[in-house]
């Protein structure tokens, strides 16, 4: 099983925190003045329109997207700017992409291998058993021996998901991880991210399936234009919106459900 | 015809020694390449002016005035090398600057998610390149690597003109002693046109082999 509940923060400490984060593009502001605090095994769901930040404060968490301004703490330890401290904590901190990203010369099963050998010094052999493991955990044990573009999308990013697991991290960010898949293939990577989240994995989820919002995570956190303008558990978000901008997110994209 | 197969030995020896140029420089000019890529997509600012700068110098002067500038130029300032090992440094930095270039646009041809996926593992920016990035990149320019190799070939002739005893130094001093140019210098043409059809060749299997299921 996974060690999910994998501590680092001490009691009282947020296992991520984000404080004053600013980031613009060739001046168009993308996060404007972001707070964040998420406890040790908590699951998140950033929710927002298109173009709120969301992608871009995932992105800021492991500094892929480097902020103009403001710190990010995992498990009370400050993301060093870069070098090998930042990989050493992005070691920490797992990441499923919208588009997979496996590496595409390289078998699932040397996908999900390679961090732990290269970053963690893993006897190959040793890493290869856990790996094997953590693939036939999200059901894709037999595709083992294959290539990445051999395997379909739903396939693919439970593979990214078992690769994220091998590094044993503290918490995983989730960018958009459905969204590049067809219908039929969501639920199978949803279903893979609540066991996650039931075995009491931090997580930080961006998508757009509000269902998933509302039967895994603690707290859906809203944004729009770059701020975070309203966050609550998942039935008083649903049920209740505060916002006038929640609630016209919510009848735009819940109208069929 | 005769001319040929009478003075065998004689171009024999001018053809291996063109190859034995060859190999070594291109050896030499793949682990250079290697490095001022990666070098030029670093992001340290200091080392992408080093190999940007790198590509320059030797893409604008020509290999002619390298290789006299090598054997010439660098004894009066105490640096001897034999004239052979002279030119396989001078070729190797020189086409290095080339395969750099072709390296670098296999390495922009992988996609950015990969890179971003090797980094948010934990991997450095050289993990990275060297276990992810570079494997990939270079699996997409076997042809023009290739080409590079043909071309380096074909610029091992020059050598002939600092004394180097390659295949048309040798066939120069054929000729010189014979007076046939024409069945000399077709010869030694035909066989250069051997020896990079068959690199020609080689690349195309390399390529199939080593492609990437996409």
């Amino acid at each position: 099983m996974l060690d999910g509940s994998r501590g680092g923060a001490g009691p009282g400490v947020p296992m991520v925190s984000i404080r004053g984060l600013r980031k613009s593009y060739g001046g168009h502001l993308v996060l404007d003045d972001v707070d964040l605090e998420v406890g040790a095994a908590e699951v998140v769901v950033i929710a927002g329109p298109s173009g709120s930040g969301k992608s871009t404060l995932c992105r800021c968490i492991n500094r892929l997207e480097v902020p103009d301004s403001g710190e990010v703490t995992i498990g009370g330890q400050p993301v060093p700017l870069e070098g090998r401290q930042l990989a050493r904590i992005r070691a920490e901190v797992g990441m499923v992409f919208q588009q997979f990203n496996l590496f595409a010369h390289r078998t699932v099963l040397e996908n999900v291998a390679l961090g732990p050998v290269k970053v963690l010094r893993q006897r190959p052999a040793q890493a290869r058993q856990r790996a094997q493991e953590l693939l036939d955990r999200v059901g894709v044990g037999a595709q083992a021996a294959k290539y990445p573009a051999q395997l379909s999308g739903g396939q693919q990013q439970r593979v990214a998901i078992a690769r994220s697991l091998a590094m044993d991290p503290k918490v995983m960010l989730f960018d958009e991880p459905t969204s590049a898949l067809d219908p039929e293939m969501i639920n199978e990577v949803l279903d893979v991210m609540k066991s996650l989240a039931r075995d009491g994995m931090t997580m930080i989820v961006v998508t757009h399936e509000m269902g998933f919002a509302r039967s895994a995570a603690d707290r859906v956190v809203f944004m729009d234009a770059g701020r975070i303008v309203e966050q609550a558990p998942p039935e008083q978000f649903f049920s209740a919106p505060r916002s006038q901008r929640a609630q016209d997110f919510l009848s735009k994209i819940l109208i069929h459900s | 015809m005769s001319v040929l197969t009478q003075h065998l030995p004689q171009l024999l020896d001018g053809l291996l020694s063109t190859c034995l140029l060859m190999v070594l420089s291109f050896a030499g000019s793949l682990a250079i390449g290697v490095l001022v890529a990666a070098a030029r997509v670093s992001p340290v600012r200091s080392l992408r002016a080093a190999a940007t700068g790198y590509v320059e110098l030797f893409q604008n002067i020509p290999l002619l005035v390298w290789l006299l500038l090598f054997v010439f130029a660098l004894p009066e300032v105490g640096v001897i090398f034999p004239l052979f090992t002279t030119a396989v440094i001078v070729l190797a930095l020189y086409e290095a600057a080339y395969m750099a270039e072709a390296i670098r646009s296999g390495i922009n041809s992988v996609g950015r998610g990969q890179a971003e996926a090797a980094r948010s593992l934990g991997l450095t920016t050289p993990q990275t390149l060297r276990h992810v990035v570079l494997p990939q990149a270079l699996r997409s320019v076997v042809q023009p690597i290739g080409n590079v190799l043909i071309a380096l070939t074909m610029n091992t002739s020059l050598a002939a003109a600092v004394g180097v005893v390659e295949l048309t130094h040798a066939a120069n001093e054929v000729n010189l002693a014979e007076a046939q140019p024409i069945p000399v210098f077709v010869g030694a043409g035909l066989a250069y046109m051997a020896v990079t059809l068959t690199i020609g060749l080689t690349t195309g299997l390399i390529e199939r082999k080593v492609a990437i299921v996409r």
